[in-house]
Order: structure tokens, then C-alpha cells, then sequence
């Protein structure tokens, strides 16, 4: 075994061993031991990846694509299955920032989940699941894969759930867990469709192969692609799979930050990156994810700004940036959606954090129509906010400004119908710069709220009654519901500590990769990407100065406009809203998705399901087919029945007339 | 002397003791009749044997006699058992069998 494969097995073990090692074991630990043990094991394993990445960086930069394979599960006729790892650019990237985040997120959940009944537990669930998506980032072949992928789905039900005493969280864990089954379903179906052709299930030998089995544009490839899609759909909250998003803000606040924003929902955008060569060869299932993508980033975009929910904010947010990523892979700007990536996963992390720390000063109340000046009391937050926030508006320059405008410069550089994403692009970013600061500046600007001028005075609000932020339920805080006592980061070293480092990472992320000055994620992914025609693109020098300008022109003018709305003239947010109803009310109410859902989904299968149960097994199962069968079998039991008299002799005549009977059968037939 | 004597005696004892098992009700004569049908049996074995001239008949005989003699043990023991808890010595009374 070369050091590379040792250190990419490293990587994926130590999660998966302090996850039993928490799990068995976290109890005994004193305090907070099972946060230090998890994020322990967390930090070894960023450590095997950047000995991963450096092993990878000594190799040429031809062989930079090393299969590892542990060993075979079966491989008889036809079917390859083995436990392998493909360690190449593309994993490697992605081992890095899922590795590297987690690590500060699990930091910081040392102490925003102090006084959590459920914290060996929650450990436990954290390390368990960057196990599963380091699985899935490192799977070198579709079995591996989909038992990642579907690990993740798992980790990510257990995770929203946490708090499994309130019905609010289970119930989003279990929409969360159907729709990603279903992208699962997607997933396992299309591997077959491209099974089925290239007769492998290892990546590198299916991509070799796909070239020569698969036209451009075959209908199986095709259809295999986009039942892929529908697996990255679903794990990416992408439209019309994403409604169990905004509902999985239920889970803890390091859960939403870790799975929801920065590692889990990223999985489809690297399934599209990873898979690129067949959707080369299939351009339609290619054009359906960027206009899926595109969608999704609109639609997203403007549920944001009507949304009042601190945390759905943000998730809304999610989904819209995960719209950039899709449909960068999608349309072929494979180094610029996985950068997108990256920068995203610094400052959306951020975001979280320290909307978790808001929400902490509020004792647990998430509605921003109840928060407000914040500033002064939360300094640190609020500049970790801000920093995040400009990130995430594309202003320059911040990461998200370098990496968005990478996305659009590469498709508008495609021409033809792509103009029409590159200008939805840039209207996206527009509305991301006002939700952003909408959100920003009804957080922390404004009247203080009472809680706010409590925190002023050196006290963190305390609430009486703790109750469920969504319905007001009363709760108690044992194992189950969420602890007593609630943590900022401004009194918490290790929160602080991650998102200074976060918020560092969200200020200089970008500068990786400036058009026609760095080319650090390009260069590094290239050996990956080698094959595709789409890789290797020199947009003019024009188009990348009108891209940038524009990008950071959108940002601020939704900055602007957040400002004017929300803080230099706070009536005309209710004067718009007046006269745009129907239009607050289409984003307010989600664009009615869910509603959409249950007419066409949920209602007909509950209907289903009560004919089946009213109709189809009363009167045909338990009527005709088990009331035949028993009918049957009691009318033939009583003609036996009566034949069994009980008199002996009667018994020794049948007997003696059946021997006469048989012998003048014999003797007449002889 | 003829094999058909001997056959014709064979006959009448299996009536004898067949028509003693369907007629009679005391558990004790219709083994006794179960006995003589199972003689008559190897009388007419017997008697094939010495037509044959070769022994398999009398074989037949030695096991149908191991069989008799199982057959009276289980039976005796059933009768001797039925005795002791008073249930009345008659088969036609005996019927909690039926269905």
C-alpha cells in the first residue's frame, strides 16, 4: 500500500473509530470529553487528507488517479464489486473541505451543545456522519457510492431528529428521510442503466468504456443521467425535491451549519462533477440539471426574502447557492461549481454559526420578527455575520464574489440559450445580496430587543418556559428536548475559535482562483477532468471584466436595496408588501410547494391506501380469497368428519369390504 | 393330498374370525378372532410353501406370528388398561373417536 492510499484509508477510518469509540465509550468520558474525542478524530482525519493531498501532489501529474482497492466483494460474471477508493484531484477536494469543516464545526459544537442530555449521542451521530460522506466523496466505484449516499441520508434523519421529542423535528426527519430515499431510489436505478451498457461498476473503467459503448446523446445513457439526477436532486434540495431543506432547519444549529449547508447537500453537485464524462455524452440530462439548477437559485432566492425564520433564511439560501453549483456542473464549469463549493462551504458554515449564536441569545427563539439590534450586544457575531453575509452577496473581496462570477463567466462564455442562465445568474445574485442583509438588518440593527439589552448588561437571557421555537409547545430539557442553558459565541473560546477561522477561510477563500491571475482549483483539478472537452475555456478578457463588475454591481445594489427597505425607510418593506400581496404571498407560502406535493403525491397515495384498505382487502382479500379458501377447506372437513363414527366394527367392515372389493378388482382384471 | 383342502380350510377360519370381529363386541374375542384370521393366513402360507417346495412361505408364517404376538401384547395391555379404569368392556359403547 503507498503512503497516498494509507493516508486516504486513514481519513475514512478515524470518523468511523470515534464514532464507536463516542458510541461505546462516551459516557464514561468526564464532561466534555465526547466533543474533544469526536473532534479529535476529526482533526486526524483533516490531517490524513492534507497527507493525502500532499502524497497526491507528489505523484505526475498524469497519475494522479489511484484506485485503492481494500478488497473484492464478489467478482464473478459480469460484476466487479469491490470496497475501492478512487483518490484523484476530484476526492481529494472534496475530502479536504469536508474534513476541514466538520473539524471546525464539531469545535464548535463542544460548546453550543454543552448542556445537551443527548451529547455523547450527538457526537457520536456527527463523527458517524462524516464517516458516511467521506465514503461517498471516496467511493471508487457505484456500490460504494450508493452505500455512502445512503449512509449520508441516514445520518442526516438521525441528525434532524436529535431532539426526538418534539414532533416538529421528527416529522421533518422523516419527510427529510423519504425524499432523499427516494433520490436513493434515482441513484440505484440509473447505476443500472449504465450498468446494464458498460458492464462495470468501477468509475474509471465505466468512463473509459462509456466513450466507446455510449453515442453522444444515447437514450439509455440519457435516461441513466437523469435518474442520477434525480438522486442529486434530492440530496441537494434541488426543485422538486427540496422541501425537506428548509424543514431540516429542525435539527440542531451545528447540524444545519455541518450536513445542511456544507458538506451533505453539496453530495449532488460532486455526483454531477464526478459522473462529468457521461453527461458529456448525454448533453440533454446535462441541460435538464442546469436548468434545474437555475430554477431552483430564483425560486429560492425569493422565498428567502419573505421568509421570517432566522435559520429557513439561510437554508432557503442554501438551496439557491446550491442552484449556482448544479448548474455550473451541469453546464460543464466543473472547477468553478466545485470552488463555488468550497467558498460556500466556508461562509454558509459561518452563517450558521453564528446564526446559532443568535439564536442562543434568544434562548432558542428563531423568528426574526422578534430579534433586532444585536449589534452592540453580539460584536463578535454580528462581525462574523457580516463577513459571511458579504461573501455570500458576491461583494468583492470575499470568496463568493470570485467563485460566483467564475460560474457565470464560464456559462456565459458557452453562448446560445446559456445567456439566459448567465443573466438568471446574476438577477440570483441580486436577491441573495437583499435577503442577506434583510436578514443581517433585522438581526442586528433596530430597536433592541429586550434580550438584546439583557445580553448588553452582561446577563444571557434565560427563558422560563422553554418552548419549541415553531409552535410554541412547552418542553422540558431532558434527553430529548434541548438543554437549559444556551451558549454564545462571544463567551466561548472554541466557538470562537472556529468561526475566526471560518470567517478568515470566508475572507480569503476566493483569492485561490482570480481570472487570469491564480488558477490554484484549475490547475490542482485538472488530471480529473482531463477528458472533457468543456474543461479547458478561455473566456475573453472583456467578458471577465463586464462579468465582474456586474456580479459585484448585483451584490451591492441588493445590499442597497436591503438597506433602503429595512433600515433608512423601514415603511416601505409594509408598503411593498401591500401592494405586491399576491407576489409576497406566492413567496411566504413557499410557492406553495409543499401544498403542490401533498395534491399530487401525498393525497392520491393516502386515497390509495384507504381504497386498498376499505375496498380491495375487505371485500377481495379477507371476503373472496381468505373466505374462499376457509369455506372451502371447512365444507370438505365436515363431509370427513362425518364418515368418523367412533364404532370399531363399523371401521372393520369398511375395511373388510374395501379388501373384498380390491381382491375382485384383481381377480377380474387378471 | 390336494392344495385345495388345505386352501378351503385356510378360508373358513378367516370367515370364522372375520365374522367374530364384525359381530361380536367383547374386546377380548375379537382379538381372539383377529388371531384366528391371522392363523388361517398361515395355513394358506403353508400350504403354498409345500406346493412350491421351497421355504419362503414358512418364512412368512415365523413373521406374521411375531406380528400376532406384538399385536396380543399391545391389545391385551389396552384391555388389561380399560379394565382398571372401568371403562366398559364393549366397542360399541367406546367411541369418543368420532368426528
Amino acid at each position: 500500500m503507498t503512503s497516498l492510499e494509507l493516508f486516504a484509508w486513514l481519513t475514512l477510518l478515524f470518523p468511523l473509530a470515534g464514532c464507536v469509540a463516542i458510541a461505546l465509550a462516551g459516557r464514561s468520558l468526564p464532561g466534555r470529553g465526547a466533543g474533544y474525542l469526536g473532534t479529535g478524530a476529526l482533526a486526524l482525519s483533516f490531517a490524513s487528507a492534507i497527507g493525502t493531498l500532499l502524497a497526491l501532489l507528489h505523484q505526475d501529474h498524469e497519475h494522479r488517479q489511484v484506485v485503492a482497492v481494500a478488497w473484492d466483494y464478489a467478482n464473478s460474471a459480469g460484476v466487479d464489486a469491490q470496497l475501492s477508493l478512487l483518490v484523484d484531484p476530484l476526492s481529494v477536494f472534496m475530502i479536504l473541505v469536508v474534513s476541514g469543516v466538520s473539524t471546525l464545526i464539531h469545535l464548535y459544537s463542544i460548546s453550543y451543545l454543552d448542556s445537551d442530555r443527548g451529547y455523547v449521542r450527538f457526537f457520536a451521530y456527527l463523527n458517524y456522519f462524516v464517516f458516511s460522506m467521506l465514503l461517498l466523496v471516496l467511493a471508487g466505484n457505484f456500490l460504494v457510492l450508493i452505500v455512502g449516499w445512503a449512509f449520508v441520508g441516514a445520518a442526516s434523519y438521525m441528525l434532524i431528529s436529535f431532539w426526538y421529542r418534539r414532533g416538529t423535528a421528527t416529522r421533518a426527519g422523516i419527510k427529510a428521510f423519504v425524499i432523499n430515499v427516494l433520490g436513493d431510489v434515482g441513484l440505484v436505478l440509473g447505476t443500472f442503466f449504465i450498468f446494464k451498457q458498460v458492464g462495470t461498476l468501477d468509475f474509471l473503467g465505466t468512463f473509459e468504456k462509456a466513450h466507446e459503448v455510449f453515442e453522444p446523446g444515447d437514450a439509455d445513457l440519457t435516461a441513466g443521467c437523469i435518474l442520477l439526477l434525480v438522486g442529486a436532486f434530492a440530496k441537494s434540495a434541488q426543485i422538486p425535491l427540496h422541501t425537506w431543506l428548509p424543514d431540516a432547519m429542525e435539527g440542531p444549529t451545528p447540524v444545519s451549519a455541518l450536513i445542511h449547508a456544507a458538506t451533505m447537500v453539496t453530495a449532488g453537485v460532486y455526483l454531477i462533477a464526478r459522473m462529468h464524462p457521461l453527461f458529456e455524452l448525454a448533453p440533454t440530462a446535462a441541460d435538464v440539471g442546469a436548468i434545474i439548477g437555475c430554477l431552483t437559485l430564483l425560486v429560492a432566492g425569493t422565498i428567502a426574502i419573505a421568509v421570517t425564520d432566522l435559520k429557513r433564511v439561510i437554508a432557503y439560501s442554501t438551496m439557491s447557492q446550491i442552484g449556482y453549483m448544479i448548474m455550473a456542473v451541469s453546464a460543464g464549469a466543473y472547477a468553478a461549481g466545485l470552488f463555488h463549493l468550497m467558498t460556500h462551504a466556508f461562509f454558509k458554515a459561518l452563517l450558521f454559526m453564528a446564526a446559532g449564536s443568535v439564536i442562543a441569545a434568544m434562548a432558542g427563539q428563531q423568528n426574526l420578527d422578534r430579534m433586532g439590534g444585536f449589534k452592540r450586544a453580539m460584536p463578535f457575531t454580528f462581525g462574523c455575520m457580516v463577513i459571511g453575509g458579504l461573501a455570500l452577496s458576491g461583494v468583492p473581496p470575499f470568496s463568493g464574489f470570485f467563485s460566483k462570477d467564475e460560474i457565470l463567466l464560464l456559462i456565459g462564455d458557452r453562448g446560445g440559450w446559456y445567456w439566459i442562465l448567465y443573466v438568471a445568474g446574476y438577477l440570483g445574485a441580486f436577491l441573495t445580496g437583499i435577503y442577506t442583509f434583510r436578514m443581517i438588518f433585522r438581526a442586528f440593527y433596530g430597536e433592541p430587543v429586550p434580550e438584546a439589552r439583557e445580553l448588553e448588561q452582561g446577563h444571557l437571557y434565560h427563558a422560563e418556559v422553554h418552548t419549541n421555537p415553531a409552535n410554541d409547545e412547552v418542553e422540558d430539557t431532558e434527553v430529548g428536548f434541548p438543554g437549559p442553558d444556551h451558549h454564545i459565541a462571544e463567551r466561548e473560546p472554541s466557538m470562537k475559535l472556529a468561526m475566526g477561522t471560518l470567517a478568515l477561510l470566508a475572507v480569503v477563500g476566493g483569492f485561490l482562483q482570480i481570472p487570469k491571475i491564480t488558477h490554484v482549483i484549475d490547475h490542482f483539478l485538472e488530471p480529473t477532468f482531463a477528458d472533457s472537452a468543456l474543461y479547458e475555456r478561455h473566456p475573453s478578457g472583456s467578458l471577465i471584466a463586464f462579468g465582474l463588475v456586474l456580479g459585484a454591481a448585483a451584490g451591492i445594489a441588493g445590499i442597497t436595496v436591503a438597506y433602503l427597505i429595512w433600515i433608512s425607510k423601514p415603511q416601505i418593506a409594509v408598503r411593498v408588501r401591500e401592494r405586491c400581496d399576491p407576489l409576497y404571498r406566492l413567496f411566504v407560502n413557499k410557492w406553495y410547494f409543499d401544498e403542490l406535493i401533498d395534491v399530487l403525491v401525498v393525497r392520491p397515495a393516502l386515497w390509495f391506501g384507504q381504497w386498498a384498505q376499505q375496498t380491495f382487502e375487505r371485500v377481495f382479500v379477507n371476503g373472496l380469497l381468505v373466505g374462499g379458501t376457509t369455506g372451502v377447506v371447512r365444507a370438505g372437513s365436515s363431509a370427513v368428519r362425518a364418515a368418523q363414527t367412533g364404532f370399531l366394527r363399523y371401521y372393520a367392515l369398511l375395511i373388510v369390504v374395501g379388501m373384498v372389493v380390491l381382491t375382485f378388482y384383481f381377480l377380474l382384471s387378471s | 393330498m390336494d392344495i385345495g383342502w388345505f386352501l378351503a380350510v385356510s378360508a373358513l377360519i378367516f370367515t370364522i374370525g372375520a365374522v367374530g370381529v364384525l359381530t361380536r363386541r367383547s374386546p377380548l374375542v375379537i382379538l381372539l378372532c383377529l388371531e384366528l384370521m391371522l392363523n388361517a393366513a398361515n395355513l394358506a402360507l403353508i400350504a403354498f410353501s409345500r406346493m412350491h417346495g421351497n421355504h419362503d412361505g414358512q418364512i412368512f408364517a415365523v413373521i406374521v406370528m411375531v406380528v400376532a404376538a406384538c399385536e396380543v401384547t399391545v391389545g391385551l395391555g389396552v384391555i388389561v388398561a380399560m379394565h382398571r379404569r372401568r371403562l366398559p368392556i364393549d366397542v360399541d359403547e367406546l367411541q369418543e373417536l368420532q368426528g
